[in-house]
């Protein structure tokens, strides 16, 4: 029993950690339909962020609450000046902006080799998140773990806030559900476009500073992601933050459930045959992408 | 239309040709003859020897460090006069972390630049590459790392330890300690897999139960089912082959968990002074390690190597195994090389059995039959400083056992 809880949380986590990752997606992709394989590298310059910022502040604690924020900005305007330079000419040839866009992310990993060198460097860990809270019945929970569930749940909250409640939210649902009537309407949705894709970029930054609590920070670290989180946005059907949310977590329990049960390998080809099966069973994730796009 | 299209068949025809010209072209070292053994150029005041490392890609962090220390050895065995009269002139090649580059940079460093002998390689899957390039050519390597055994090459010598230097130990270790079950962890590739065939084999002839054995893709980084596993297996400790980046996440999720080193020991066989550093000390303090050298290896020899080392590459770099393995087999091959009196090849092997050098590790004897090397086993334990501290070792060198034919339990695993 006390492992069963202990693994729904294991999958729980798992799943945060591919919320986060997956809700700059769902804004980029989802929204915009811009498919972006360079999504991957901007979680890896949120990494990386952290990883500079804590050479400065020497305080763990600190330099982690200072990096989220930085990271944020950091990622973000590195999706603005990939929106500006290549993404904005390409709106109409998705296939070409995926193309582009996977350029993009080898310049990326090639670049961050250049300047932090290839081997992986480490972040140390506040105290506070190296340990565990110990429940009745011996379950424990990680703090580190805690601490992403609570950064992909705040995530969520604010950009649900974001999205219905403010003026930019408006703009940017009315962009998205008809692009022509939303600019004779007076909305400069060139600008949108460039708000949506800082946005959803940065939150891929904040994806990476949490993921430096996990695991090491090295080029390729985006790559290994970026796979998982599309297959959430698509799965949990496009355009809504709904769905990525409850795909996000049950691709996480399903994760842990059937590595517990097996290996991990097997796990993975459960996952895929899962994914394949249900998209056979409901394609409209897939293929509302089709019906919204550029209406 | 026709005609287009059969203008397009002929452009498509002439890239072919085209591309299996360059093709040929780039094979041609591979295919000059079939070999016979091309014997090594010493006819000046020089004698040439191929370094053969991953200076990019994913091995580079640590095949630079043994590289380095290649280089101090040939600098030292220079500065005292060389090999026979000759200076050692290195000649290096990058093998770039892809197996199939190693092949052919061995060929090249062999038929090309005719070196007396190769240094390096250090994953199992690019010594398995280079093997058959060595054998056909008759030309020596001699190989730094630790490794799964099972192996026995005449053209290959092993300084690393093999088997039943370091895991074997390892698990007399934990035994000795009052372990009574083991949790097996490892990296899902040849290595970790034998190594755990092993144990598994060790365990049932030695009264301890294996409860569970879990492999991740090489680079996984998410370990939180793994480690549920393992904590509710209620293992006495844990037995760890992963390789590479996978010990970072592992490491951290074990201690998010609020498992100790105390409460349930880990035993790495992967994990050197310079992987230590880059995991962070934080994670791994107390936990164990199996090895034959560390930094703080006591001795005159090791005093001398540290300093060496860190007067020239920086103070701030730690020395490993494989680093003091790799010094070791430059020293190795000068011994042998001036015991036989000449660089050919079979006279240097026959020279071998024997031969011993006072390494930073202490004295190791060339094991003639095996050409592995007699070394003594050390378990260390990582200290908040980031080095290795021993906490036992076997006393003196074991004899290299490659296949296991002295362990009885061992009897079905080759």
């Amino acid at each position: 029993m006390t492992v069963l809880i202990g693994q729904l949380f294991t999958g729980v986590s798992i799943g945060a950690v591919l919320l986060l990752i997956a809700l700059g997606l769902a804004l980029t992709f989802g929204q915009m339909n811009v498919i972006n394989m360079a999504h991957g590298e901007f979680i890896m310059a949120g990494a990386y962020t952290t990883y500079v910022l804590q050479q400065v502040i020497t305080a763990a604690g600190w330099s982690l609450l200072v990096a989220l924020p930085v990271a944020f900005v950091v990622a973000g305007a590195m999706g603005v000046l990939l929106e500006i330079l290549l993404i904005r000419r390409l709106y109409a040839r998705p296939l070409d902006t995926l193309l582009v866009t996977w350029g993009v992310s080898l310049i990326l990993q090639q670049l961050a080799r250049d300047v932090f060198g290839s081997p992986n460097v480490q972040t140390r860990a506040p105290e506070l998140l190296t340990g565990n809270i110990a429940l009745p019945g011996g379950i424990t929970v990680a703090n580190n773990r805690l601490f992403i569930l609570a950064l992909a749940g705040s995530a969520v909250v604010a950009l649900t806030v974001a999205l219905r409640v403010t003026p930019l939210g408006r703009r940017i649902r009315a962009v998205v559900q008809n692009r022509d009537l939303a600019a004779v309407s007076g909305i400069a949705t060139s600008r949108v476009d460039r708000t949506t894709f800082f946005i959803g970029s940065g939150l891929a930054g904040i994806a990476g500073v949490a993921l430096t609590l996990l695991g090491p920070i090295g080029p390729t670290m985006g790559t290994n992601l970026i796979i998982d989180a599309f297959l959430v946005v698509v799965v949990g059907g496009i355009g809504q933050l709904k769905g990525t949310v409850i795909v996000a977590f049950a691709l996480g329990v399903l994760q842990a459930t059937g590595e517990y049960l097996t290996t991990l390998s097997v796990a993975k080809v459960m996952v895929f045959v899962a994914i394949v099966a249900f998209l056979q069973w409901r394609p409209q994730g897939l293929f509302t992408l089709r019906t919204r796009s550029l209406a | 239309m026709t005609l287009f299209r059969g203008r397009r068949i002929l452009a498509g025809a002439m890239t072919l040709v085209a591309a299996a010209a360059l093709a040929a072209c780039g094979s041609k070292t591979s295919d000059s003859g079939i070999a016979a053994g091309v014997s090594a150029d010493v006819s000046g005041d020089t004698v040439k020897v191929g370094l053969l490392n991953s200076l990019s890609g994913t091995m580079a962090i640590s095949e630079v460090t043994v590289r380095d220390s290649i280089m101090l050895a040939i600098e030292e065995i220079n500065a005292a006069g060389g090999v026979l009269g000759k200076k050692i002139q290195p000649i290096g090649e990058d093998g770039a972390s892809d197996w199939p580059t190693f092949a052919e940079k061995a060929e090249k460093l062999i038929r090309e630049d005719r070196v007396a002998a190769v240094f390096g390689c250090w994953t199992s899957a690019s010594r398995k590459a280079v093997k058959p390039v060595f054998e056909k050519n008759k030309a020596l390597l001699f190989y730094p790392v630790q490794y799964e055994g099972l192996e026995q090459s005449p053209y290959i010598f092993y300084t690393g330890a093999t088997t039943n230097q370091q895991i074997v130990p390892g698990l007399d270790y934990l035994k000795a300690q009052g372990a009574r079950s083991l949790y097996l962890v490892g990296s899902d590739y040849v290595f970790p897999r034998t190594a755990n065939k092993i144990i598994k084999a060790y365990a049932a002839a030695n009264g301890m139960t294996v409860l569970g054995e879990d492999y991740a893709p090489l680079g996984s980084t998410e370990f939180g089912t793994i480690t549920n596993k393992v904590k509710s297996s209620g293992a006495d400790a844990v037995f760890n082959t992963l390789n590479g980046d996978s010990n970072v996440a592992f490491f951290k999720e074990y201690k998010s968990a609020g498992l100790t080193a105390a409460s349930m020991p880990v035993v790495s066989v992967s994990i050197a002074e310079e992987e230590v550093k880059s995991i962070g000390t934080q994670y791994l303090e107390g936990q164990l390690t199996a090895w034959n050298y560390y930094q703080t290896t006591s001795g005159a020899a090791n005093e001398k190597f540290v300093a060496a080392y860190k007067a020239k590459y920086g103070a701030d770099k730690p020395t490993s195994d494989p680093m003091e393995a790799a010094y070791v087999s430059v020293h190795l091959w000068k011994a042998m090389v001036e015991k036989a009196g000449t660089f050919d090849v079979e006279k240097v092997r026959e020279a071998s059995s024997g031969i011993t050098f006072e390494a930073p590790e202490g004295l190791v004897t060339v094991d003639g039959p095996t050409q592995h090397i007699a070394k003594t086993a050390r378990i260390g334990k990582v200290g908040a400083d980031g080095l290795i501290t021993e906490v036992w070792n076997s006393g003196q060198p074991i004899t290299p056992d490659p296949y296991l034919k002295s362990y009885p339990w061992a009897g079905g695993l080759s």
